[in-house]
């Protein structure tokens, strides 16, 4: 992507997956740590969620899925995991080491 | 005859009938797949893209399912002093913002001189940026700066500037130049994004490579090699400067590939071979033609990285590359027409 706020916001409403609204963040961590392609990537996490892949992107369901498995929310409700604890959560649902929860770990 | 708005490559609003735009579509496809010896675009995907263009709607998306990860270069880089953006807000304040604002996929660490050799120097301020960005927030953070290897050389580095040296005809001595430069950039390189990750960073990004020409290229290949080696996990996305890589140097091989010359797909192809884990090949725009020639012509490039590898391709959409028009803010209806085309078209992994 480029670099003024206003494009970036753009590219993310016309075809991005929604960040932490939905599951963008996990899909983006299929790529990023095992390079899978972004169909491979999405059935990995929809798998893993127990979710359809059209459902990755639908808030209203990824807002429910991400409370009941404590994922991380756009709003930081009370008694929500947030930041480390809800990487430690994701790192454990997607089988995947996140670096900075494994230096906790050491 | 019905017209439609359509950008030029400088971001100008013009108005088009169909057929016009089709055979712009049809020229620009026509025109990179001779270049690159690739496949043009199918006349199914021109139609589809000419449906893209002519569509009224101002802003258009993605059908349901088509959605893509996004990752950035730079983007939040702003600080207390002198924030890019206009926000006087930290760094570690700004990712946040991008996270629960903007709702991006992924975000990234920066700093505004944007080069590992200028970071090297302050590197512990990053880490610690890096870690309390770490502990709030809870998507996938980069760390990313430019090789720049122009930094290397006099009046700002140590190394005589090729620059100067190949106006002399003094091909050698700048040859030469360019290959110690590699030498300090791997150096910086390495130690930057060795403390970033340990520091806890999920990925580290190499943006704007190649912007010195092959030995810049070639710099970045052989630390993501090092690094891959010793963080087997780590994340790092190659993301390039302009389409056919400069030879400034001209004589330099990645595993016996001559570097200089190099078309987006087969700059991916050896990004794959060194380890990297996302490559985003960077297809320039030409300001005085069309956006949908110019579309054409990303798209067509863009699936021909896609083809090339089997590790992600997230192509660069900022100003004036990946058929964006070339402005400073550019406009909502580009920017969209774009996005929706390279996701659906392009079948990228992400932009």
């Amino acid at each position: 992507m480029g670099d003024p706020f206003g494009m970036a916001i753009s590219h993310a409403i016309a075809s991005g997956m929604g960040g932490v609204r939905t599951a963008g963040d996990l899909v983006a961590r299929m790529q990023i740590s095992r390079s899978m392609k972004i169909d491979t990537a999405k059935t990995y996490v929809a798998d893993k969620l127990g979710i359809s892949l059209e459902d990755l992107a639908n808030e209203d369901v990824m807002t429910e899925v991400r409370r009941e498995k404590n994922l991380g929310l756009i709003y930081m409700l009370p008694g929500y995991a947030r930041g480390l604890e809800a990487k430690l959560n994701i790192s454990r649902l997607l089988d995947l080491e996140i670096n900075c929860i494994k230096k906790m770990r050491l | 005859m019905n017209s439609y708005y359509v950008r030029m490559g400088d971001g100008y609003l013009d108005r088009m009938e169909a057929e016009e735009i089709r055979s712009e579509i049809e020229e620009g496809t026509a025109c990179v797949a001779e270049k690159g010896t690739i496949a043009p675009l199918s006349p199914e995907d021109q139609e589809r893209l000419l449906d893209i263009f002519t569509t009224p709607a101002k802003f258009v998306g993605v059908e349901r399912g088509s959605e893509i990860v996004l990752t950035t270069d730079g983007v939040v880089v702003t600080n207390e002093e002198e924030p890019s953006s206009g926000l006087p807000v930290s760094r570690s304040v700004g990712v946040q913002m991008w996270e629960r604002m903007v709702c991006a996929d992924t975000a990234e660490l920066g700093h505004s001189d944007y080069s590992y050799k200028a970071v090297k120097s302050m590197i512990s301020t990053e880490q610690q940026v890096m870690q309390e960005i770490l502990i709030n927030t809870v998507l996938p953070v980069f760390y990313g700066a430019m090789a720049n290897l122009g930094l290397y050389t006099k009046p700002d580095g140590p190394v005589d500037n090729p620059a100067e040296l190949l106006p002399q005809g003094k091909i050698v001595e700048a040859r030469e130049c360019q290959e110690q430069a590699m030498e300090y950039a791997i150096k910086d390189m390495i130690y930057v994004a060795k403390h970033l990750y340990e520091a806890g960073a999920d990925a580290i990004n190499f943006d704007t490579t190649g912007a010195s020409g092959d030995a810049d290229f070639l710099a970045v290949l052989k630390t993501t090699e090092y690094l891959k080696e010793k963080y087997p996990d780590i994340g790092i996305m190659i993301g390039m400067a302009g389409e056919t890589l400069l030879g400034m140097h001209g004589e330099l091989f990645y595993k016996g590939e001559r570097l200089a010359g190099m078309q987006p797909h087969q700059q991916a192809r050896v990004v794959e071979s060194a380890g990297g884990t996302i490559f985003g090949p960077a297809i320039n725009t030409k300001t005085n033609r069309s956006m949908p020639w110019n579309l054409a012509r990303a798209l067509t490039y863009t699936r021909a990285c896609v083809g090339a590898v089997a590790i992600p391709v997230h192509t660069n959409v900022g100003m004036g590359v990946g058929g964006m028009p070339m402005q400073e803010i550019p406009a909502l209806d580009a920017v969209s027409r774009v996005s929706k085309s390279m996701a659906e078209i392009g079948k990228l992994d992400g932009l």
